[in-house]
């Protein structure tokens, strides 16, 4: 089968993303700017005896893809920002008891109801710190559809290599605009199966013994091993401690298996970085009016460049230090109060010289206002 | 197979309360689980959060021990991806009706096919004796030292206007007839709600003055009767027990394969 062409949305990106990915159960509840997510699926789940549910809200839908998922389904829900609130509790037990799963929160503007029909890039510290607990996540994001299907897929890829839940931060500019989407052909992107146990019936199954190489192989429930599965510091056998020891070594574990792999987790495009004076970074929505006043800036002969970050969590602060070392000045474009701007301060060896291009009105930022504040912090005025 | 094989013997001994009523619970499930010869590998059991949702570590089951309030959504999930699989939920009163009680009426109306046992002390006990939505009007707990003022529910009742395709109630001095319920429950085709009034006496008992473990249960055999018993309409106030509901409706996963098979048809 050849490459299909569609024009699409961006809520259709991630479903086509998903359903390459090999979607094989969705549960939602409905919200802006998502809720096309849900609708396709309720279509296009069914013909490939794949299930979707709407369920009776969004705590619902994030625990019905966790018990989905133990029997072995790639399992996938999305939502906005009240949904995503509401997802936190559950989002922590995926994450304690290692469920690979995908969370879509399509970012609208908030707090509370917000804005429904507007756009903001405010979840992304929520994304990394809404559960409690100390715990390591992984959150992406894309700038534009072919790129919001490519992350899909990597999201599910990661959840599966991981055995975490991964978010998917778009946004609502993403979710509704209509783009070129070319659909890969089967095979063409890798796909991570889930890894299975190889040990036999009858013999001491440990679902929570890592390997050598910490990857913690499963068996499906209804399979043939029997394991507890709880949001408990547990042991090897799933069953809940809360011996010092034991304590300590899962929650190493759990942070450690997904921060000794930021080189892997990590997916960005860059434009112009490599000599650039003044370095953009951003992310989403935002990075295509920062693309497009680098490329714009360049034809007149400025050293402008972008780091256009897809992984936001684990945060690539290795890759933000030395893509920013060179560069006079460092701006951050972002679609809130400076949050991913805290992250590249923290990264560079230079914070002093990292400023923050954001907007904060619902609306996207135009690449006149990116141009007009990188000029006032060159102290060229405006 | 005996009970004791269904047992995680590894995991004992367990955390309850001597004279707690959950392990009477969990002796006549695994009698009904016994009885009905239910295979170890086809049970799968998801639990919410409270002292009655520990049963599940203790039992050799595909065993799901979730957050609270939400094991029905977790077990939804679960049963419609492997629908040959027998779904158990048992929760506590809190975890089911108070936090959970929006999945509740929902796993309810959706009919999916599983089993929900409402372990009913009227108490928050894992959280140390708190009224719970069960402990009704004029009760004491650590959270109502003057009185508690929050009207009950009627689980049965709610169950059956939510849409539950069967309902029955039992209590833990009644282990026979609770094993047959549970039994009957387990092999009804949809969802199936069975309350059982259990006693905590560490906290309900202890703060309403109920006496001991055993004392609470002879209150059970004293202030319940069978469904039709003519000392219902003589005292009102008495508790009925026995199968409120059981009826035929069309169940959810059963629905969901002729919904892939129009689908497919579409495609
Ligand atoms: C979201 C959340 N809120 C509160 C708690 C604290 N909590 C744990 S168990 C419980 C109530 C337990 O009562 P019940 O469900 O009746 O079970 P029992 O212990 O009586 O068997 C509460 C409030 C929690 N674990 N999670
Ligand atoms: S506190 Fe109450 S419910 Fe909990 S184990 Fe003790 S007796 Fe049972
Ligand atoms: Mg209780």
């Amino acid at each position: 089968m050849g490459r299909q062409v569609k024009f699409v949305q961006g809520n259709e990106a991630c479903v086509e993303g998903a359903l390459y990915a090999g979607l094989g159960f969705f549960a939602g509840y409905p919200i802006t700017p998502s809720t096309e997510i849900a609708e396709l699926l309720s279509a296009r789940l069914p013909q490939n005896k794949g299930i979707f549910m709407q369920m009776e809200d969004e705590i619902a839908s994030i625990c019905a893809i966790i018990g989905a998922s133990l029997t072995g389904r790639k399992s996938m829900t999305a939502t906005s920002g009240p949904g995503f609130s509401l997802m936190q509790e559950a989002l922590g037990f995926a994450a304690m008891a290692e469920i690979p799963c995908v969370i879509v929160d399509m970012q609208r503007g908030g707090p509370s109801t917000g804005l429904p029909t507007k756009l903001s890039q405010g979840d992304v510290n929520q994304a990394r710190w809404g559960t409690h607990g100390d715990h390591a996540i992984v959150a992406m994001t894309a700038s534009n559809h072919q790129d919001i299907f490519s992350v899909t897929v990597d999201a599910f890829n990661f959840a599966e290599m991981y055995r975490t839940p991964v978010i998917l931060l778009f946004d609502e500019v993403l979710a509704h605009m209509r783009e070129r989407l070319e659909i890969p052909s089967p095979g063409e992107l890798p796909l991570v199966e889930r890894l299975k146990t190889g040990v036999p019936e009858g013999v001491d199954y440990h679902p929570y013994l890592p390997r050598e190489d910490g990857r913690l192989p499963m068996s499906d429930f209804g399979g043939v091993h029997r394991y507890n599965v709880t949001g408990l510091f547990h042991d090897m056998w799933g069953f809940p401690t809360e011996d010092p020891k034991i304590v300590y070594g899962l929650m190493r574990h759990l942070v450690d298996k997904i921060e000794h792999h930021v080189d892997d987790l990590t997916r960005y495009r860059e434009y112009f970085a490599e000599d650039a004076e003044t370095l953009l970074i951003s992310y989403g929505s935002a990075a295509r009016s920062a693309l497009h006043v680098v490329m714009n800036r360049r034809q007149r002969g400025e050293r402008l460049g972008l780091l256009e970050l897809q992984t936001l969590w684990p945060f690539p602060a290795a890759l933000v230090r030395q893509k920013a070392e060179k560069a006079r000045y460092v701006v951050v474009v972002e679609m809130n109060m400076g949050q991913v701007l805290q992250s590249v301060k923290a990264a560079v060896e230079r914070p002093d010289r990292v400023s923050l291009a954001n907007q904060v009105d619902g609306t996207l930022i135009t690449p006149t206002s990116i141009l007009n504040i990188l000029r006032i912090i060159q102290g060229r005025g405006v | 197979m005996a009970t004791k094989d269904y047992i995680r013997e590894r995991f004992f001994p367990h955390i309850w309360c001597p004279g707690c009523g959950h392990g009477i619970i969990m002796n006549a499930l695994l009698h009904a689980i016994e009885q009905i010869g239910l295979k170890k590998n086809d049970i799968v059991m998801v639990s919410g959060i409270g002292c009655s949702s520990r049963i599940s570590g203790y039992l050799d089951f595909h065993t799901l021990h979730t957050i609270h309030g939400r094991a029905l959504a977790f077990a939804t999930g679960v049963k419609i991806s492997r629908p040959e699989l027998t779904l158990l939920v048992p929760m506590g009163d809190g975890d089911a009706l108070s936090i959970g009680g929006n999945h509740f009426i929902h796993a309810c109306r959706r009919n999916i096919d599983m089993t929900a046992i409402v372990m009913n002390n009227r108490v928050y006990g894992m959280t140390g004796g708190q009224y719970s939505p069960l402990s009704g009007y004029g009760t004491y707990a650590t959270t109502a030292p003057y009185m508690n003022i929050d009207q009950d529910f009627d689980v049965v009742q709610l169950a059956t206007a939510s849409g539950a395709t069967f309902v029955a109630r039992s209590t833990t001095y009644h282990v026979h007839e609770m094993t047959a319920i549970l039994k009957a429950a387990i092999l009804h085709k949809g969802f199936s709600v069975v309350e059982v009034m259990s006693q905590c006496p560490t906290y309900f008992g202890r703060k309403n003055k109920e006496g001991s473990a055993s004392d609470m249960m002879e209150k059970f055999r004293a202030r319940t009767v069978p469904l039709g018993s003519k000392k219902k309409q003589e005292d009102p106030t008495l508790i009925e027990r026995g199968i409120f509901v059981d009826k035929q409706m069309p169940e959810y996963c059963e629905e969901y394969q002729k919904i892939i098979g129009r689908a497919m048809k579409d495609k």
